[in-house]
């Protein structure tokens, strides 16, 4: 029997010829990640162990949930962050000015790589399955003993095949097959389970696409979110990532627990209602929805090809005016290059605020939270209650094309409807 | 381990934004997060919990955010033990590392209702409801993670290692 892509990661990782699910075995790390929220107890525990960090090139400390400090106590965070960084030389350390959202920046900047096995104390660390890495989120102690070590247990997860077939529309994106999958499999429908993405469909998708659709994995309750390596990987990952890395593909013969199939060419825009991300409806079915708030950004969806998508929409346009719409660029780089494709200038003429990287309004750090009764619409990952603010306001998951849509028409909308 | 404890009962799909909102994240010190445990969902919780309470969920408990502050503050609240249909993997994770025992039961956590009275043998996987007769038998830990457990948590067992 042969291995599919997760299994390979994981026992090249562990120093075995073969590995499967349900086998408990021990990894090597090459990239261990935490960020402003999660990195401060987890070096507390750090601390406990007493040892130095396994490996200053193979962590990277992003800032990038309550930054640019949102009040004192995130301004202690930080520091504790900063001074782990300086004390220990540690090399991806990005300060404010040069920092993004953690898994926008990870892959802009080749960090993490085709093969990689990277963890992250972020759940959302699973994006960068879309490079062809096997990556996972973990919590602070996992974290703190991985900066010490450089090892973590894993469980050989089962694997669900999503089969991609058929052409993909003009006006899908990735966000609409992903919400479209977790509305098929459940919020629970691949719990413990690696998702592997296979398919002459996947050619059909940009690697903005693959970002958010590994980046969302998680949000079906999987392990991880993995591509294929091929001609589009390729070429994002040259230029980028500078040391060597191997890159898997499965063996014919692999084994999966289930068979998923999602064909491209029937999908229509969706969105996600609340509380669950895969309450996933078609937007041409829900009837008039008004909204209050709209946000363009996140780790999901704040790359350079989802704000052109978003901009190409709102052009011509004004922002209804009781919609307040934020874009948030997810790193300085993308921010750069929507500044010099004349993005920011759509986005500001049109009425919306624009923002330095931050996370900020997807979990209620800042920057956008919602009040009492109050819904959004909102290009980023969860929709449970309460987690853009209020316990009383609705968020509804959306990609940027039915995001700019909404905010010009102030009520939830495919971007026909904008015309 | 030997508990008893009156339930907390709570549905499916418990996400770490409702365990403990991200508005409070800007601290990790678990008795002030207990302050602030579920009180999205049940702004009872966090006032009347005692110590030795058990909390008891439905299915994928703890999806969402990697956050560890989750199961750190339901512990800090003086919850001794989860019981669930099953959890989300992280939080799963998590609560192996920090010492707080995460039992499986499948579809038998219906049979468990708000203030029930349940002894737990949080070792053997056998849970009792006092306040029912039924008799629960929870998904064996592997013997690994077993080892954690009694370690009382990862770092324990990490430096036991050492």
């Amino acid at each position: 029997m042969g291995m599919n892509m997760t299994e390979k990661i994981l026992a090249k990782h562990a120093g075995l010829e073969s590995v499967r699910p349900g086998q408990l075995i021990t990894c090597k790390l090459d990239m261990v990640l935490a960020n402003d929220v999660t990195a401060p107890p987890s070096i507390k525990e750090f601390e406990k162990i007493g040892r130095p960090v396994f490996d200053r090139t193979k962590i990277a400390l992003v800032p990038d949930h309550f930054t640019p400090n949102k009040d004192i106590k995130t301004a202690e965070l930080t520091k504790t962050v900063r001074d782990f960084a300086r004390k220990y030389d540690i090399v991806h350390y990005f300060e404010i000015g040069r920092v993004g959202i953690e898994h926008v920046i990870l892959l802009e900047k080749g960090i993490v790589a085709p093969g990689m096995l990277t963890i992250g104390a972020d759940s959302h660390t699973c994006t960068y399955g879309a490079v062809n890495g096997f990556s996972t989120g973990v919590g602070t102690t996992d974290l703190a003993v991985a900066l010490a070590t450089g090892e973590a247990w894993f469980k050989v997860p089962e694997t669900i095949k999503v089969q991609l077939t058929g052409k993909k529309p003009g006006n899908i994106n990735g966000k609409d097959v992903i919400l479209t999958l977790i509305g098929m499999i459940g919020v629970d429908g691949a719990l413990y389970k690696a998702l592997e993405f296979a398919g002459e469909g996947v050619a059909e998708l940009s690697m903005t696409d693959r970002f958010t659709i590994s980046n969302m994995a998680i949000e079906a309750g999987g392990k991880n979110g993995i591509f294929p390596f091929d001609e589009k990987t390729k070429a994002y990952v040259e230029g980028r990532v500078t040391k060597a890395y191997e890159a898997v593909e499965p063996d014919v013969d692999a084994a999966y627990c289930r068979t998923v199939e999602i064909n491209l060419s029937e999908l229509r825009p969706v969105v996600a209602f609340p509380h669950l991300p895969g309450n996933t409806k078609r937007v041409e079915d829900i009837g008039e929805i008004r909204i209050d708030q709209v946000v363009i950004g996140s780790c999901t969806n704040g790359r350079i090809e989802d704000l052109e998508i978003a901009a190409s929409i709102i052009k011509g346009h004004k922002i209804h005016p009781q919609v307040r719409c934020i874009v948030i660029p997810g790193s300085q780089q993308v921010y750069l290059e929507a500044m010099k494709e004349g993005l920011l200038e759509i986005f500001i003429t049109a009425g919306a605020a624009v923002s330095t990287p931050t996370c900020g309004p997807c979990l209620g750090g800042y920057m956008g939270i919602l009040g009492a009764g109050e819904r959004c619409v909102s290009t980023t990952n969860r929709n449970f209650r309460g987690r853009m603010g209020h316990v009383d306001s609705e968020v509804y998951l959306a990609g940027p094309h039915v995001a700019a849509a909404s905010a010009v028409l102030g009520k939830i909308a495919t971007p026909e409807e904008v015309g | 381990m030997k508990l008893e404890g009156k339930v907390w009962r709570y549905g499916d799909n418990i996400d770490t934004d409702v365990i403990i909102p991200a508005r409070y994240l800007n601290s990790f010190d678990p008795a002030e997060l207990a302050t602030h445990c579920m009180e999205d969902i049940d702004t009872s919780f966090a006032k009347n919990v005692k110590a030795g309470d058990i909390m008891v969920g439905g299915r994928n408990f703890g999806c969402g955010s990697s956050r560890e502050h989750a199961p750190v503050a339901i512990k800090a609240a003086g919850i001794p033990v989860i019981i669930a249909a099953n959890f989300a993997r992280i939080f799963y994770r998590n609560g192996i590392n920090i010492g707080l025992p995460l039992l499986e039961i499948g579809s038998d956590v219906e049979k468990i209702k708000a203030d029930d009275t349940l002894r737990v043998d949080a070792s053997t996987g056998t849970i009792e409801n006092l306040s029912t007769g039924d008799v629960f038998r929870a998904h064996p830990l592997p013997g690994f993670v077993q080892d954690i457990a009694r370690a009382g948590g990862l770092i324990n067992y990490i430096k036991e290692k050492k």
